[in-house]
């Protein structure tokens, strides 16, 4: 629990207390990892000094991986294996994706998700995602210099349940253990006010290079509270650098090309956008495969008419998050710029103007670098999460950013969480049967916020079986939804009608099995010549000690209070079992001893929960309270 | 078991079962219990406390979100007091309600078909007034006179005007 040691402000803590947790922000174009060390947040440089690693992944026809930026260097040479972007593939089918015949790739048409065909085999989003994560895992590692208890990756806040479940899994792939995963905005909101000790209602505007989140927080003492949260998972830099492309084929007058030359135009249109920033003009140059020379000329005034419509798209779904959170412009006291592209000047001038309408004065904040401010505040997070207590204690309270809902009758939705809920979230509705003696029952999960379920993100579907015979509408089926911390959800179903009861968990469709994932750590494990035996037995050992230590904190604070003689000797006992096993080489004796403990505090673990309300409530300490 | 979830959500908060209600004292409740309980502060315990914690801060956020709108807090103190108030089978509103809801109707649509802004925000306008007063006038019945029974008609009412005052929202985003 908060059973966090506290050090003195100002001293760090020794470093065998201190938990080593990072932050990973994961982003479309470029990924990065942070940490706390001394009580500041830090960006993890590579060996030259780079902060950033481009999220590109190269496949090389032995199996193995270049990442960053040599891969991206080479990309024009082996476009086929060199995958960018492959945050926009998560949790995507290939009807899902935009601008197919501008991509490179051999897609195949897997169920689920889509995957990529290159000269190393076929790899799914998940897997090419992983590699960056195995990279940043492995930087954090050789510079903390020790094992890490976990990160928190960062998520656009817009990411829907299959998108986050397939980020999951990757950093499952990639071995790290996820503490949770964080919305990219929220992240950035962490960062910032705690920097800038801020109060108020705040706007995150965060344009990456594939994705656009808006979050509305309300900053108090202590608390981050999400109101509402919008935006366009499909949206970002890329599709700047898209339209500049397509600029380049009109003038250039230019129809086919070849895989090489798209990635090289690809790659001059992102020079040319970026070039902007900081100059009125910009000249592209490009020699093609084919010796053709292109040369042009791109002013600021004729980008900024060609991007004019991606711009005006990030402001209705901003219009929509205010609304939701019941707010005006003239409420919002500043606006956080997040992402790289909000380096553009007219995305800076046109949110500046938005947020000014209301007669508020209320300029775009800046003062955090863009590309970064994501990934301090996961390490910020991810700190506090890994039980390594800040200086000052503060409550995170998130959303679910689309509502989530079955279909009914006629192909129609029936929301049963309303987007903007704040997590962790329950709700449960009943459902009846259509026919007599129907057993069975069909539940089909989406997310969204249209009203025919075509419209919608098809999730999952499941049948309930075994419901008892009877008339039509006689049966009472109770669906529960649950979303989770970190925005997952999981559905069960129940015929409360006769008593007989039927359960079921699912797991969206877009995700993978928990064999899947095994399956695939095995197959890298059997590539990297590692042993999977010794990895489970130290993984094991790691959630032995974490529990022993968490069970010793939680004994110290209030065990004597909330636990009888008989109990409290129960549980040490349990413990002690833990211990012993965990210096043996067993595994199925350390899980046992683990799962022993675990059950074994159960009842302990509701009475402190009971008690951490009662103090809430009262104010009192602790050892006030009768019991 | 100790995990008491049958507590009602006036309790939990440690406050008085009325419609009228001290917000600040519901927000400072509802932060104070999170930052005790929330899975946040278990991320690193073991797997009983983790699971614990999620289900009581999902019931934390249920309850704050009931009170804090003041047609789930109603229709909840009314479900405590033994009426439902949105029962299927009672459906009946008196006639010159339905007429006034029709009238409002037609102005929305005609606002909508036309584009018109300002016909739109005269609509809202409207309608907020009238959910105010029926908003008082169910405090005074909920919370003074006890009249649970006459205190469901008027909460039918409140819904009729929310799903009017969504279907404005809806139209703002049209029009947008």
């Amino acid at each position: 629990m908060a059973l966090l040691q506290i050090s003195e402000p100002g001293l760090s803590t020794a470093p065998h207390q201190h938990r080593l947790a990072i932050g990973i922000d994961l982003g479309t174009t470029n990924s990065l990892v942070a940490t706390v060390r001394n009580g500041v947040s830090v960006v993890l440089n590579d060996a030259a000094g780079h902060g950033l690693l481009p999220s590109v992944v190269r496949y090389h026809a032995d199996g193995g991986t270049t990442v960053g930026y040599t891969a991206q260097a080479q990309a024009a040479l082996d476009p086929h294996n060199t995958v960018t972007s492959v945050k926009r593939f998560m949790g995507r089918g290939i009807k899902d994706i935009p601008d197919l015949s501008t991509l490179p790739y051999q897609f195949i048409d897997a169920p689920g998700m889509v995957q990529l065909k290159t000269v190393a085999g076929v790899k799914s989003p998940v897997e090419v995602s992983a590699e960056i994560l195995k990279v940043l895992k492995a930087r954090a590692e050789a510079t903390l210099g020790g094992d890490l208890v976990g990160a928190v990756i960062t998520v656009p806040a817009y990411f829907d349940d299959a998108q986050r479940q397939a980020t999951k899994d990757a950093a499952k792939l990639a071995g790290l253990n996820v503490l949770r995963l964080l919305n990219e905005p929220t992240a950035a909101a962490i960062a910032y006010g705690l920097d800038n000790a801020a109060e108020g209602i705040y706007a995150v505007y965060d344009l990456g290079g594939g994705t656009f989140d808006i979050s509305i927080l309300k900053l108090t003492k202590g608390v981050f509270e999400v109101l509402a949260t919008n935006g366009d998972s499909a949206l970002g830099g890329d599709d700047f650098d898209r339209r500049v492309y397509c600029w380049m084929l009109e003038q250039a007058g230019l129809h086919t090309l070849s895989d090489h030359d798209k990635t090289l135009l690809m790659a001059r249109a992102r020079e040319a956008k970026e070039t902007l920033s900081e100059h009125a003009q910009a000249q592209v140059t490009a020699m093609l495969g084919t010796g053709e020379l292109i040369d042009l000329n791109l002013s600021e005034q004729a980008f900024n008419e060609m991007t004019d419509s991606l711009v005006k798209k990030t402001l209705a779904p901003t219009r929509k998050a205010l609304r939701d959170a019941g707010l005006q412009t003239s409420d919002v006291k500043g606006v956080v710029m997040v992402g790289g592209s909000t380096r553009i000047p007219r995305i800076q001038a046109a949110v500046g103007e938005f947020f000014g309408a209301g007669g508020g004065n209320c300029t775009p904040l800046t003062n955090l670098d863009p590309d970064k401010v994501v990934a301090l505040g996961a390490a910020i997070q991810a700190n506090v999460l890994a039980g390594n207590k800040a200086g000052d204690d503060w409550l995170l309270l998130d959303v679910v950013s689309l509502s989530l809902g079955l279909e009914t009758m006629g192909g129609l939705t029936e929301k049963i969480i309303p987007r903007n809920a704040t997590i962790p979230t329950a709700r449960a509705q009943e459902f009846t049967t259509f026919k007599d003696g129907q057993t069975a029952m069909s539940i089909h999960v989406v997310q969204g916020e249209r009203e025919l379920v075509a419209d919608c993100r098809s999730l999952a579907r499941f049948e309930l079986r075994g419901i008892p015979p009877m008339v039509a509408g006689a049966a009472r089926i109770r669906v529960t939804f649950q979303v989770d911390a970190d925005g997952l959800l999981s559905v069960t179903a129940r015929e409360l009608g006769t008593g007989i009861e039927a359960h079921i968990a699912v797991k969206p469709s877009y995700g993978l099995t928990d064999d899947e994932v095994a399956g695939m750590l095995r197959d890298s494990y059997a590539h990297a010549q590692d042993d999977m035996s010794a990895r489970n037995l130290a993984e094991a050992r790691v959630d032995g000690q974490r529990l022993i230590e968490a069970a010793e904190a939680a004994l110290a604070e209030n065990g004597a209070l909330l636990l009888d003689t008989d109990e409290l000797e129960a549980i040490e006992k349990r413990v002690v079992d833990l211990k012993l096993a965990l210096q043996g080489a067993d595994l199925s004796s350390v899980k046992r001893a683990t799962e022993a403990l675990n059950k074994g505090t159960v009842e302990f673990a509701a009475r402190r929960m009971d008690q951490g309300v009662r103090k809430a409530l009262t104010g009192h300490r602790l050892d006030e309270l009768e019991f | 078991m100790s995990l008491d979830f049958s507590r009602n959500h006036f309790d939990l908060f440690g406050l008085p079962m009325t419609f009228a209600i001290d917000a600040e004292k519901l927000d400072q409740a509802y932060r104070g219990i999170q930052a005790e309980i929330h899975p946040d502060k278990f991320a690193h315990a073991g797997e009983a406390e983790q699971r614990l914690s999620m289900q009581w801060s999902t019931r934390v956020n249920e309850a704050y979100q009931t009170l804090r709108k003041p047609f789930e807090r109603a229709r909840y103190l009314l479900e405590l007091n033994g009426v439902d108030a949105m029962d299927a089978k009672n459906t009946s509103m008196p006639a010159d309600f339905l007429m006034q809801q029709m009238e409002w109707r037609e102005a929305l649509m005609d606002a909508r078909a036309g584009r018109d802004m300002t016909a739109l925000q005269a609509v809202e306008n409207e309608l907020k007034t009238h959910a105010g007063n029926l908003q008082t006038r169910l405090a005074s019945l909920l919370d003074e006179q006890r009249d649970y029974v006459e205190a469901g008609n008027v909460l039918r009412k409140v819904r009729f005007m929310d799903k009017l005052l969504a279907e404005i929202d809806s139209a703002y985003e049209e029009i947008e």
